[in-house]
């Protein structure tokens, strides 16, 4: 069974963004970029699968710019084994996206498609769900554990207020949350074994897919500030100041 | 123009979600319809009628939309969506689940997790965990859109009279079904409709220590959140977790207790009315985002503050 792991390249989560100041975007130039975290956990987590015989082929997809090539060596580094890029330097919404993936999903016969709920970059958790209704394929998002078995996969969701467990039958979209697993510490080795692994690009066009943006960006702009407040010396004052200044007690 | 509101219920009753969803959907400029997808869901049927700016509900019923699974529902949505400008579903676990589906299929971009309406077809929302807000205008013919709401006022619950149209159910897709569901058993409000909000962070130190923090909740009938240091050092479960990657709220009074203050909390309270940090290190971060900090032990503090308030 063949399982297919979508990856994003974005801005590492430990850089503080900037705003441009012509408010065009976010300032990317120089800024170190990294596989978005949930999308490292859904590699780890298919390649668990594999290690535990579920699962005998991993395949990693990036799409975007040809720097995309370093995420997919990433995730071959923790155990993908083969990558597909899809070159382009149009600006991709999830919806391109998901469109990009339903066709190499029909060309590659995946039973099962595991990908991270959202990007850390423009947070907008679409693409998993997106390519589920475009396949016509169950989902199950937010995932915290996955079973696989029978022909059929069992996935357990961090939903409001609690968690919900789902039977899906196969194949299937799941989306990872970040309790599902910790993804492990990629190491030297792995890295100089995926530089031998395969990788394909192909391009939007031999996929026969239009990628062009349905959403105009007319501004990026800082959020509102918050001014810091006063320290008080002692909850007394605290109490006062909440009752009488801030009336929130 | 029409909107159209997918609703988030349990059957029984309307969540709070819904009423905030409402308020941005009237923004949008048109009519209001709500969709009330469910399994005996009469009762939240009859609450959506009344929410005011509401004309009509349209009530699709039937055992497999009992929980609300995301390849039914949006199946439903896709029935009616003909005649709508606007489709919108709050931007909790039961919209995001859903309406992606809904916009793939009607072959549009969606807009996630919108904070402002600027016109009918331009919205803000954040990006990068709320550290820059981008300002989007959709080319397509229907927005689909979901709605944090915390950006948005709650509509009126009662004051409305609308009309309600049952339609066909959908087919069952047959393609995933419900197993089981835990639900986080507590006596107090849910974080994401708190008016008060007690949090701890890695500063508590341990499981235990959250103790110290409950007769403060108590006092202030306040739900208790956590950092995603403290879940993650396992003090308390993952579903006390405030942040960007937890749940994004905005009470009227946040009391941060031994929380520093990293970018991926402050995403997701830093729009409380009023911020209180208690925090033995003066130059956490935190400080610079609240209105009223103490510098000092908790263990003592936290105490002391339970006393005051008598």
């Amino acid at each position: 069974m063949k399982v297919l792991v979508p990856v994003k390249r974005v801005v590492d989560y430990n850089v503080k963004v900037r705003v441009k100041s012509d408010n065009t975007g976010v300032d990317i130039a120089n800024v170190k970029m990294s596989m978005n975290p949930f999308d490292e956990i859904a590699v780890e987590e298919a390649t668990r699968l594999k290690e535990a015989g579920k699962v005998t082929e991993v395949v990693a997809v990036s799409a975007g710019v040809s720097q995309c090539q370093e995420t997919l060596r990433t995730a071959m580094a923790i155990g993908a084994d083969r990558g597909i890029l899809v070159e382009t330097a149009t600006e991709l919404e999830p919806l391109g996206v998901a469109k990009l993936l339903k066709a190499l999903a029909d060309k590659e016969q995946p039973q099962l498609i595991i990908l991270g709920k959202q990007a850390i970059d423009d947070d907008s958790n679409q693409t998993g769900q997106m390519l589920a209704a475009l396949l016509g394929w169950p989902q199950a998002t937010f995932a915290s554990k996955v079973v696989l078995e029978d022909g059929k996969v069992t996935v357990t969701r961090e939903v409001d207020g609690g968690l919900e467990t789902l039977a899906l039958t196969l194949p299937a979209i799941v989306t990872t949350d970040l309790r599902l697993n910790e993804p492990r510490y990629v190491t030297l080795p792995n890295i100089m074994k995926a530089k031998k692994k395969p990788l394909d690009v192909t391009k939007p066009e031999d996929l026969g897919v239009d990628v062009t943006p349905r959403l105009k960006t007319l501004k990026v702009a800082e959020p509102a500030k918050r001014s810091a407040g006063i320290t008080v010396p002692d909850v007394a004052t605290l109490v006062a100041k909440l009752r009488t200044e801030a009336k929130v007690i | 123009m029409v909107a159209l509101v997918i609703a988030e219920h349990d059957n029984a009753s309307l969540k709070a979600s819904t009423l905030h969803t409402v308020t941005a959907a009237a923004q949008c400029g048109g009519d209001v319809h709500v969709l009330v997808a469910g399994s005996n869901a009469g009762a939240a049927a009859t609450a959506a009628a009344a929410i005011a700016g509401v004309s009509k509900v349209i009530v699709a019923d039937a055992a497999y939309f009992a929980d609300g699974l995301a390849e039914n529902v949006a199946e439903q949505v896709l029935a009616i969506a003909g005649s709508y400008s606007h489709i919108l579903a709050p931007a909790t676990a039961y919209g995001k689940n859903i309406l992606p589906r809904v916009a793939a299929k009607l072959d549009v971009a969606q807009i996630s997790e919108i904070t402002k309406v600027d016109s009918p077809d331009t919205f803000e929302r954040p990006i990068y965990a709320g550290n820059a807000i981008a300002t989007v205008q959709s080319t397509d013919k229907v927005k689909v859109i979901t709605v944090r709401s915390t950006g948005f006022d709650a509509a009126a619950a009662t004051g409305g009279s609308a009309a309600t149209e049952t339609v066909a159910a959908v087919a069952d897709s047959g393609k995933s079904s419900f197993v089981g569901r835990e639900v986080a058993k507590s006596d107090r409000p849910e974080l994401t409709a708190a008016k008060v909000i007690v949090s701890g962070g890695r500063g508590m130190g341990s499981g235990e220590a959250f103790k110290i923090l409950e007769p403060l909740a108590d006092k202030l009938g306040a739900a208790m959140g956590a950092s995603r240091a403290a879940v993650d050092a396992g003090y308390v479960p993952n579903d006390w977790q405030v942040g960007q990657t937890g749940k994004i709220v905005a009470p009227n009074l946040y009391i941060a207790v031994g929380i520093s203050g990293a970018i991926q909390h402050l995403a997701g309270m830093k729009d409380s009315k009023t911020i209180v940090a208690i925090n033995k290190d003066p130059e956490a971060p935190i400080f610079s985002v609240a209105d009223y900090g103490i510098v000092g032990d908790l263990f003592e503090l936290v105490p002391q503050l339970v006393a005051e308030l008598g």
